[in-house]
């Protein structure tokens, strides 16, 4: 949010550097005195956790790129060695391996929050647009990462991925032989995703600086979203949520720790910790439960080349929705029929994430089975992932479009304090006209 | 620079004259400037000429500077000499399949019993999604023999033998069968199983590669 700087510096020093690197006075109005509007919930608070999610991964990450090797031959050894005998090891691992689940659970939660208060509508597009590009680079940086370990879910992980671009006419087959550096997934293809994997993190750090300079020009968003009209609207940063972010991040972090202390193999797949073998491919190929939902896209379309491109296609709409959504009114609170069509899109999600993980002909329910529609029974994940994945793209290449010009939404607070202040707690006569500047 | 080392004579003329003239070619940051490229004199042709082929050796610079950072990706030298491979057939039972790895992937022999040769022979005007007779996929005759290489044409799973409804392979990641001659009957693949270049050097020996 524009507006002139209320930093002072205190100490010669300060002023010495204030007149040479305002550095200081960056800290302080990025992150003390920023008003940020005084009715964000506890769904705002992702954004923190995110930031200390990325310095997680990067620390441990920095950390086991000093004991992992990047052979075919030692890959897989050097990761049992950082498991049994390097100092702490095990930890480290298991809180790199982990923290990415953890990372990928806040940024979809981050990502919901957005689609539930329309946070990626004007002024925000860029601010969004930016949140997707990290998605995507978070999206690489994984898969990447989970090939490095040299398991059979590892390489076999790669083989699928990487053909994927071969679908592609006539550029499919050069591009798979450019990214493998060879006529297979091997050893020069893991050199390069182990440099990748270490270069990536920091491409996402610099995006996040971005993001957060595009997020400071118009200022959060907030549940209501209602502008902010005045001062009034905002509390500073600090302490209100440096306190609630750092709240949420010791909950988080139990969540976290419950993970990497007591089950840190349960999100992974037992398949890993068996060496990869390029002549044997597992029983049942899944990816990690993040990618789940876009794998489930993947297999929904009975042709290769469309399933690739429904895949990416699914990523791709994300970055076009600020201008699919033609509501104006940002917070699905003021959006009935948005909201309802809303939670279907997430139980779609889910459904898709649950079909990802299953074997495209088995059936969904015991009974019944047999009844075959077009290529597939139509009590099989394969069918249930296609009635998701129409749902998925319908909501926003549709039903978004449409229900902004349909649509007539509830009646909207017309500041962010009013409904704060006709809400029967706060009623009392003289209460709480800025709550922020009392005690 | 044109006009350097010309004798002026009189008093030194104000720069604004020099420039009206053409005489002097001057920097634009000169202070007071006014550049005009089509002022009287000036060729405006030179000066785009100059643009255009400095942006273009710019281009070209760039070009050939990006190129070897992608080239270096391809398969090096090493990795493309990949020495071929030679088999002896005779360690493959009739209906056995042998899974050799060739240039980092699974190479299949098989040797087909005729019940599966026939199999794959009739289908040979089924409906065929990438159509080949078996015929074409043996050499003539040694039918028996199927060279193929292993990774499913979907996304490069490797199938597992006498698996599918066409008792042929089956690949387990996303469910393509493939026939006893290894074309793709149904699922998500494109296209047959391949078959890699390779001769016999005797009955029993073959080279791949």
């Amino acid at each position: 949010m524009s507006g002139h700087s209320t930093y002072e510096p205190k100490t010669g020093i300060e002023r010495w550097l204030d007149t040479r690197l305002p550095i200081v006075r960056f800290a302080h109005d990025t992150a003390l005195s920023f008003p940020t509007p005084k009715n964000l919930n506890y769904w705002w608070t992702f954004g923190g956790i995110l930031a200390l999610m990325l310095g997680i991964q990067l620390v441990t990450g920095i950390v086991l790129a000093m004991h992992y090797v990047p052979h075919v031959d030692y890959a897989f050894a050097s990761v049992e060695r950082i498991m049994r005998d390097v100092n702490y090891g095990w930890l480290i691992r298991y809180m790199h391996a982990n923290g990415a689940s953890m990372f990928f659970l806040a940024v979809y939660i981050h990502m919901i929050r957005n689609l539930y208060y329309g946070s990626y509508k004007a002024p925000r597009e860029v601010l969004w647009i930016l949140g997707c590009l990290i998605y995507l680079a978070m999206m690489a940086t994984a898969f990447i990462g989970y090939v490095l370990p040299w398991g059979q879910m590892s390489f076999h992980g790669a083989v699928v991925i990487t053909n994927l671009f071969g679908a592609l006419p006539i550029i499919g087959a050069p591009i798979t032989t450019w990214l493998w550096g060879g006529f297979a997934v091997d050893n020069p293809t893991l050199n390069r995703f182990f440099s990748l994997h270490y270069l990536l993190p920091f491409v996402i750090a610099g995006l996040v600086v971005l993001h957060i300079w595009a997020l400071h020009v118009p200022g959060n968003n907030n549940p209501t979203g209602v502008n902010v009209k005045s001062e009034n609207d905002t509390v500073p940063f600090h302490p209100y949520y440096t306190v609630k972010d750092g709240f949420a991040i010791a909950v988080f972090l139990l969540l976290y720790a419950s993970f990497v202390f007591y089950n840190p193999n349960v999100l992974g797949h037992a398949d890993n910790y068996i060496p990869a073998n390029p002549l044997v491919t597992p029983a049942h190929i899944v990816p990690e439960w993040y990618f789940l939902p876009f794998y489930a896209i993947l297999r929904a379309v009975p042709d290769k080349l469309g399933g690739v491109l429904l895949m990416f296609g699914a990523i791709a709409t994300l970055f076009v929705l600020p201008w699919l959504d033609t509501s104006k009114v940002r917070s699905m609170r003021y959006r009935p029929q948005a909201k309802l069509y809303f939670w279907i899109f997430i139980l779609a999600a889910l459904v898709l994430g649950y079909c990802g993980g299953q074997l495209p002909d088995d059936p969904v329910i015991a009974q019944p089975s047999g009844l075959l529609l077009l290529d597939a029974d139509i009590n099989s994940f394969v069918w249930l992932s296609r009635v998701a994945t129409l749902y998925f793209f319908a909501y926003f290449w549709i039903i978004l479009p449409v229900l902004g010009l349909t649509e007539k939404p509830l009646p909207m607070p017309d500041s962010i304090s009013e409904p704060v202040l006709s809400h029967p707690a706060t009623t009392p006569v003289g209460a709480a006209a800025s709550p922020e500047k009392r005690g | 620079m044109p006009g350097a080392g010309r004798k002026l004579k009189g008093p030194p003329a104000r720069r604004e004259d020099l420039y009206s003239k053409g005489s002097f070619k001057v920097a634009d940051t000169v202070v007071g400037a006014t550049p005009d490229p089509h002022a009287p004199g000036d060729d405006p042709s030179r000066r785009d000429f100059i643009h255009i082929a400095a942006g273009a050796a710019a281009v070209g610079a760039a070009v050939a500077i990006v190129w070897p950072l992608v080239d270096q990706m391809n398969p090096a030298g090493d990795t493309l000499a990949l020495a071929s491979i030679e088999f002896d057939l005779g360690k493959v039972e009739p209906g056995q399949q042998v899974v050799v790895k060739w240039r980092g992937k699974p190479l299949f022999v098989r040797n087909r019993t005729p019940d599966q040769i026939a199999a794959a022979v009739k289908d040979d005007h089924a409906q065929l999604r990438d159509p080949a007779t078996d015929e074409s996929r043996h050499k003539p005759g040694k039918a028996e023999w199927l060279i193929l290489v292993g990774t499913c044409t979907h996304l490069g799973c490797v199938p597992t033998v006498g698996g599918g409804d066409y008792g042929g392979w089956f690949c387990p990641c996303h469910g393509s069968h493939y026939d006893t001659s290894g074309r793709i009957r149904k699922g998500p693949a494109p296209k047959n199983l391949v078959v890699p270049d390779y001769a016999f050097l005797s009955d029993t020996k073959i080279k791949v590669g």
